[in-house]
């Protein structure tokens, strides 16, 4: 048989290396300011830029998208090649798909800086990007496919399968979550509301976990760790079921981040059920990896590499048994809203990703640069204080997780709760400074090994184009009559895509058909009316600035919450699925480092909300909430009003016909009203001067109290006028 | 609100279910008798994809 020869295109896999230390470095750096916030306010720097709200979606998207996002390609680039025996279908698709990818990171961290977010965690960036992100995720999976069916070699490993699985559903789910209506370049409202926006979210966010930080990942496991190891992986049997099984019920555990929420019960029941389901292929995977070490794991004691993997493999392992653990409804009504989601999410995100990247890293860049590792024993260090580090981030906060929930829900022997909020925040300090320690050994270990490699890559010699031969694929296969239907599958790329697409389809279609009928079957409260103008404002302010990040808007229907959001009669107890039906997008949020929002209007005068925006300790001692004195010097953007009202109706918010021309006016008199009432309060009255707070009655302080003062008023309306108040338990 | 308030309003509804849980099941019986059934030398010989390329 003639041998063909041809070049493995190393430079791609070069630039894609580049990439994922650099904003693996960057998005580690955004994520120990985070941390520092949250024990140390004055790192928010009183600047808009800065704060808590928008360094969290840029250090969770930069993590992602750009550090993990940009490992996906480099290992993908570097094992599709060599598996399929063929240089990359195009170097301009590959260009392209760098340089696009690179771009759309670049726009993410500019925008969420500026606060251009759809307040969606994990889907923040803004329409624009958007489509930005399908057109190279098309160039991308164009790329790939064409190289597919350029190959010579017939049958596609079980890492490509992951692969194609990854491009499939990443694209389907961000396709549907990111289904939004344009307000203006950089502003746009969720197509979904309320009810249907969280199960549309969260079948993206955990998808998200799934697709992009999972599967291609498995696939770069099943690729470079037989390679790592030099030998094959244990079982390929078992790496088929993993495939199909894990793809298959991933799709459908979605609505677990939404227990005990207004969300209806069905859907989180199936939610875990499915997640449970989970640790099977989970696990089969991580055994799988794991296995594949049989009789070399002495190697693992002299090997930096593969130390960098079992420790990843096993860090997988432990996330994967978490998960579903965390699903149950009993275990969920402690963890969520905590800390211990936060350990969860990064003993996957240091260990898992970030483990498997550097391992990857250190045995690729060696072999690309045709020279030793600089130093193995700095290689060894990292592995070290990296490890040390992840023990040291992931301790602290499940200790604070669960010791902050059970303080949730205390009671005195009288019957009442025995921990105001704050006490229970003020408690939190010892536990965030030492997660930052770990946050920082861990970014350390990162910083080591790019100086490292660095040192590597100088004395090395790139390949920029590697060598090699491989007979043609013969044009006509002969089947075998008995060939198994499977066998069919593996051999055809497009087919293999398109059962992927089904297969994960159909957890998306079962729980979307009844979901969007939700609308016509959601109990309506008569009270529950859509946001004035100004209130429209003040909630874009309140999305503008990551409050999410820090508040939900979610009572849960235990007597610790009610008692503690929701205390009296006519405060309307736990959240109902029909007090969401305008909100687009929802802001349940995930988080509670400040306690639940969802019954805050009312609460508090107008005045406690201006001093609390102005300086937070003013009115709650010890807070740890960023100041905001840029909302009492920036006015509000009513030329975006009418826009605003319009989008709002094209979503079916039932604003009366015409209702636009009429908005400013509204607004106004709704921000004078606020105004009067500061002014005529007497704690107001003794700091602040008369014409100082005339002046605000443009800025966007009003416009956010406003919205800050609805919530929760109409359920409360509802109450008080004692109609009997729906509920969807 | 119970799960079959949302569904009862959707016609023929109970046919979705039962699609998915077929398609579900008969599939994986078909990847199981597959991986079961299949050769070893065939198994292998793709497992040594990763191994068997020099670089």
């Amino acid at each position: 048989m003639q041998l063909e020869k041809f070049n493995y295109d190393n430079k791609i896999v070069k630039w894609f290396a580049y990439a994922t230390m650099l904003w693996g470095i960057v998005g580690m750096l955004a994520g120990l300011v985070a941390a520092l916030q949250l024990f140390i306010p004055a790192f928010n720097f009183n600047l808009p830029y800065t704060t808590f709200g928008r360094v969290r979606p840029v250090h969770t998207n930069a993590i992602i998208f750009a550090f993990v996002g940009n490992g996906i390609f480099m290992g993908v680039y570097y094992s599709l090649q060599r598996l399929l025996k063929t240089r990359m279908f195009s170097d301009l698709l590959s260009k392209i798909h760098f340089w696009g990818w690179q771009l759309i990171i670049v726009l993410a961290a500019i925008t969420l800086v500026l606060g251009k977010t759809t307040g969606k965690e994990y889907a923040e960036l803004e329409w624009p990007i958007d489509i930005l992100i399908t057109l190279i995720w098309v160039v991308f999976g164009w790329n790939m496919f064409g190289t597919i069916l350029r190959r010579r070699e017939r049958h596609l490993y079980v890492a490509i399968w992951f692969y194609i699985g990854t491009f499939v559903t990443v694209a389907l789910l961000h396709i549907v979550n990111s289904i939004e209506i344009p307000v203006s370049f950089w502003k746009s409202y969720s197509w979904y509301a309320g009810v249907q926006d969280a199960l549309v979210q969260w079948w993206y966010g955990h998808n998200a976990v799934a697709f992009f930080l999972t599967t291609p990942y498995l696939g770069l496991m099943y690729y470079f760790l037989p390679k790592a190891a030099n030998r094959p992986v244990y079982s390929y049997r078992l790496s088929i079921i993993h495939f199909w099984a894990l793809i298959f019920i991933y799709i459908w555990a979605g609505p677990h981040h939404l227990l005990y929420t207004s969300t209806p019960d069905w859907a989180q029941s199936l939610g875990v059920v499915f997640s449970i389901m989970l640790i099977a292929p989970s696990w089969g995977g991580m055994i799988n990896g794991l296995l594949t070490l049989r009789g070399a794991w002495d190697r693992v004691r002299e090997d930096v590499v593969l130390k960098f993997l079992v420790v990843a493999i096993t860090a997988y392992g432990m996330a994967t048994f978490e998960g579903p653990m965390l699903s149950l409804k009993n275990v969920n009504a402690i963890s969520h809203f905590t800390d211990w989601t936060i350990a969860h999410v990064h003993v996957g995100a240091l260990g898992w990703n970030g483990f498997l990247t550097f391992g990857i890293l250190y045995w690729l860049i060696p072999r690309m640069f045709r020279t030793e590792l600089y130093s193995k024993k700095l290689a060894n260090m990292h592995f070290w204080i990296g490890t040390l580090g992840i023990v040291l981030y992931a301790v602290p906060m499940y200790w604070s997780g669960i010791m902050q929930s059970l303080m949730w829900k205390e009671f005195t022997p009288e019957g009442q709760l025995k921990w105001q909020f704050m006490d229970t925040v003020n408690k939190m300090i010892p536990f965030y400074a030492a997660r930052a320690v770990g946050g920082t050994l861990f970014l350390i270990g990162a910083i080591m090994m790019v100086y490292n490699l660095i040192k590597t890559i100088k004395v090395g010699n790139f390949l920029e184009n590697e060598e090699a031969q491989a007979p043609a694929l013969a044009k006509d296969y002969e089947t075998h009559h008995s060939e198994h239907w499977h066998r069919w599958i593996e051999r055809k790329p497009i087919q293999l895509m398109i059962v992927s697409l089904v297969v994960v389809a159909i957890g998306g279609i079962v729980e979307f058909v009844p979901t969007f009928l939700v609308k016509s079957n959601i109990p309506t409260i008569a009270s529950v009316k859509p946001y004035t103008p100004l209130e429209l404002h003040g909630r874009d302010i309140y999305i503008r600035e990551g409050c999410y990040t820090c508040h939900s808007q979610m009572v849960r229907p235990f007597r610790s919450e009610v008692v503690r959001y929701a205390p009296n009669e006519g405060d309307g107890g736990y959240s109902k699925a029909g007090e969401f039906v305008y909100d687009h997008p929802f802001q349940w949020g995930s988080k509670r480092t400040g306690p639940d929002l969802a019954r805050q209007g009312g609460k508090y005068p107008d005045s406690w909300h201006l001093f609390h925006m102005y300086e937070p300790t003013q009115t709650s001692d010890n807070s740890i909430m960023p100041r905001y004195p840029w909302l009492f010097d920036d006015q509000i953007d009513v030329s975006s009003t009418v826009a605003k009202i319009k989008a709002m109706k094209r979503l079916g918010v039932p604003y009366p016909a015409g209702y636009e021309n009429q908005a400013a006016k509204d607004m106004e008199k709704q921000a004078n009203e606020i105004t009067q009432n500061l002014m005529s309060d007497e704690k107001v009255k003794q700091f602040v001067e008369a014409e100082e707070i005339e002046k605000l009655n443009d800025r966007e302080i009003i416009a956010l109290i406003a919205y800050l003062q609805r919530l929760g008023k109409d359920i409360k309306v509802e109450m008080k006028t004692k109609q009997p108040v729906a509920s969807n338990q | 609100m119970k799960f079959i308030n949302y569904l009862e309003s959707i016609t023929g509804v109970g046919i979705y279910p039962l699609i998915s849980l077929m398609i579900f099941f008969l599939f994986f019986i078909g990847v199981t008798w597959f991986v079961i059934k299949g050769k070893k030398e065939y198994f292998d010989s793709i497992a040594n994809l990763t191994v068997n390329d020099k670089d």
